[in-house]
């Protein structure tokens, strides 16, 4: 009881947004999902500072040296410091994934939830669009988006987005049609709640863990096709530091100079990962049979 | 404050085609103004279906519910919100799992644009004998019974004068059964509700309603007052057998 009282004084998502994080820590996996991730966001917040040198000046009577030397992964094949152009890749990163993700779970969000709760015609017509959207591969319809837009970030931004609802749409119709049926829902109804009202009060907040869920673990696939187009030299443009450009430009000095390739690939392999396991995690903790636990 | 329910041939079927199911044929019955109307039978003679038709919420019967003589498709939706109110089954089921006591009372209010929002919402909680710090608590801390006063408080909250109730206690424990029943009688003498409630438990209907109508099968075999109870004083077959078995259930005779 004292205990309720005390925490009674904090705003209430602070507090479940600690109890969260409390949660997470305790498992070793969604532990290092969580110092990953935080470690990307301060070097994509201290990048100037974290940064030995400058990421687009070139150097080229110092190319290709590998790690030490003042370069601590090496320089690349203009004489640029990979270790900088890793920790400004990082901002690259960070950008796409919140970009994408505050496109992608709204929409997926708003879409699932209408087609889950109204059934009928438009849950029809609505689940057939998703279908073919889901139909493709998202990085062969990224690519097409890419190449009928242009190469550029940007656009591989709107690309990805548009790629990456469908799964969201899907799974958040799912939810709300495990709950159009309950007794709050039909109460809501007789208090005259129109069903704009219904949806975006009583549908989504049951909604909204299993998205932040999938939503984290999409964003392991969102860097790794962001990285993709990259790679294809569809996304980011040099000079960009982009991790998938750097891998694509290493590639071709990749025999004798390990360093061009091997240090954005940990990057990114690290980074996905991390998604993952920081989603699993989540899974974990936003199940609301643990919620009431608490 | 209290209307009258008029149900003429009131009839909805399931399905379409050959696989649809007529639930019920055609109930017809009147609940004065201030009546407690009891509604029994067996599991699917379709009692709830009943509540559900009335309020609303099944929307395809055919036939006629009269509130105070007005059709209730011809009341507009905020009216009819305010002149009948339902309370579920279920506790558990019937309050939002992420939305506080403050959120659930507090959303009818808003949607209905009405002041003082904090006092109604105090006296609504205090109506239904918990206390106003109650208000910030979510369902998950709260025991069954408490979970259905503020189910209780919400359809109050918007001063309905008609209240369904949905076996409003069958999901509690016997003792909290008897408190919740205390509260519906009281609250119907303090404002002059007029209930209509469906129920499993004749100890229920002789305790709570004025008359109550044995279903079966979704039709209204026979309507009786309370005292029938206790002397059997039915006359169709299946209406006697119901009322005798629960006699022998439970001991009276």
């Amino acid at each position: 009881m004292t205990a309720d009282t005390h925490t009674r004084s904090l705003p209430g998502w602070l507090i479940a947004l600690k109890n969260i994080v409390v949660f997470l820590m305790r498992s070793p996996t969604s532990l290092f999902g969580l110092a990953v991730l935080a470690i990307l966001v301060l070097t994509a917040v201290f990048a100037p500072l974290i940064a030995t040198h400058d990421p687009y000046v070139q150097a080229l009577g110092n190319v290709l040296q590998p790690p030490g030397n003042g370069h601590l992964f090496g320089t690349d094949e203009l004489g640029r410091d990979i270790f900088s152009r890793l920790v400004y890749g990082a901002r690259i990163t960070l950008t796409i994934i919140f970009l994408v993700s505050i496109v992608v779970g709204p929409i997926g969000l708003v879409i699932g939830t209408s087609a889950g709760y109204l059934g009928g015609k438009f849950d029809t017509v609505m689940m057939r669009i998703t279908d073919i959207f889901l139909s493709f591969p998202s990085l062969i319809l990224s690519l097409a988006f890419v190449a009928a837009l242009g190469p550029s970030l940007n656009n591989a931004i709107i690309a990805i987005a548009l790629t990456s609802w469908p799964p969201i749409a899907r799974l958040a119709r799912a939810e709300a049609m495990t709950f159009r049926k309950a007794d709050y829902i039909a109460a809501a109804r007789l208090q005259g709640a129109s069903t704009s009202r219904i949806i975006v009060k009583s549908i989504m907040p049951m909604c909204l863990p299993s998205v932040l869920i999938r939503l984290t673990l999409n964003m392991a696939t969102v860097i790794l096709t962001a990285a993709g187009l990259g790679f294809l030299g569809l996304g980011a443009q040099p000079p960009m530091p982009e991790w998938g450009a750097m891998i694509a430009t290493g590639r071709r000095y990749m025999l004798d100079s390990w360093w061009l390739v091997t240090f954005p690939g940990v990057s990114i392999l690290s980074v996905s990962l991390a998604f993952n396991l920081l989603g699993d995690g989540l899974r974990d903790a936003l199940d609301p049979k643990q919620m009431n636990r608490r | 404050m209290s209307v009258s329910v008029e149900v003429r041939n009131l009839s909805i079927s399931f399905g379409a085609g050959a696989h649809a199911v007529k639930v019920l044929p055609g109930v017809t019955f009147s609940v004065e103004r201030g009546e407690c109307f009891g509604l029994v039978g067996e599991s699917g003679s379709g009692k709830s279906t009943v509540l559900r038709c009335l309020s609303l919420l099944t929307d395809f019967w055919s036939g006629e519910v009269l509130i105070d003589g007005r059709s209730v498709r011809d009341m507009p939706l905020i009216e009819r919100c305010r002149t009948l109110q339902m309370v579920f089954q279920d506790p558990y089921g019937s309050l939002h799992p992420r939305q506080s006591v403050r959120t659930v009372l507090n959303e009818p209010l808003v949607i209905h644009k009405l002041g003082d929002r904090e006092e109604r919402m105090r006296r609504a909680i205090t109506d239904v004998g918990l206390p106003i710090s109650f208000l910030d608590r979510f369902p998950h801390q709260l025991s069954g019974g408490q979970r259905q006063r503020v189910a209780i408080a919400r359809a109050l909250i918007l001063e309905p004068s008609l209240l369904l109730l949905d076996e409003p206690t069958s999901a509690l424990d016997v003792s909290v059964q008897a408190e919740i029943l205390n509260l519906l009688q009281r609250l119907r003498y303090e404002r002059g509700f007029t209930y209509i409630m469906v129920t499993h438990d004749l100890a229920v209907v002789d305790h709570m309603c004025d008359r109550f109508a044995v279903m079966l099968r979704g039709e209204v075999t026979e309507i009786l007052p309370h005292e029938a109870i206790a002397r059997n004083g039915a006359s169709h077959p299946y209406a006697r057998e119901l009322i005798g078995a629960s006699l022998d259930y439970e001991g009276i005779r």
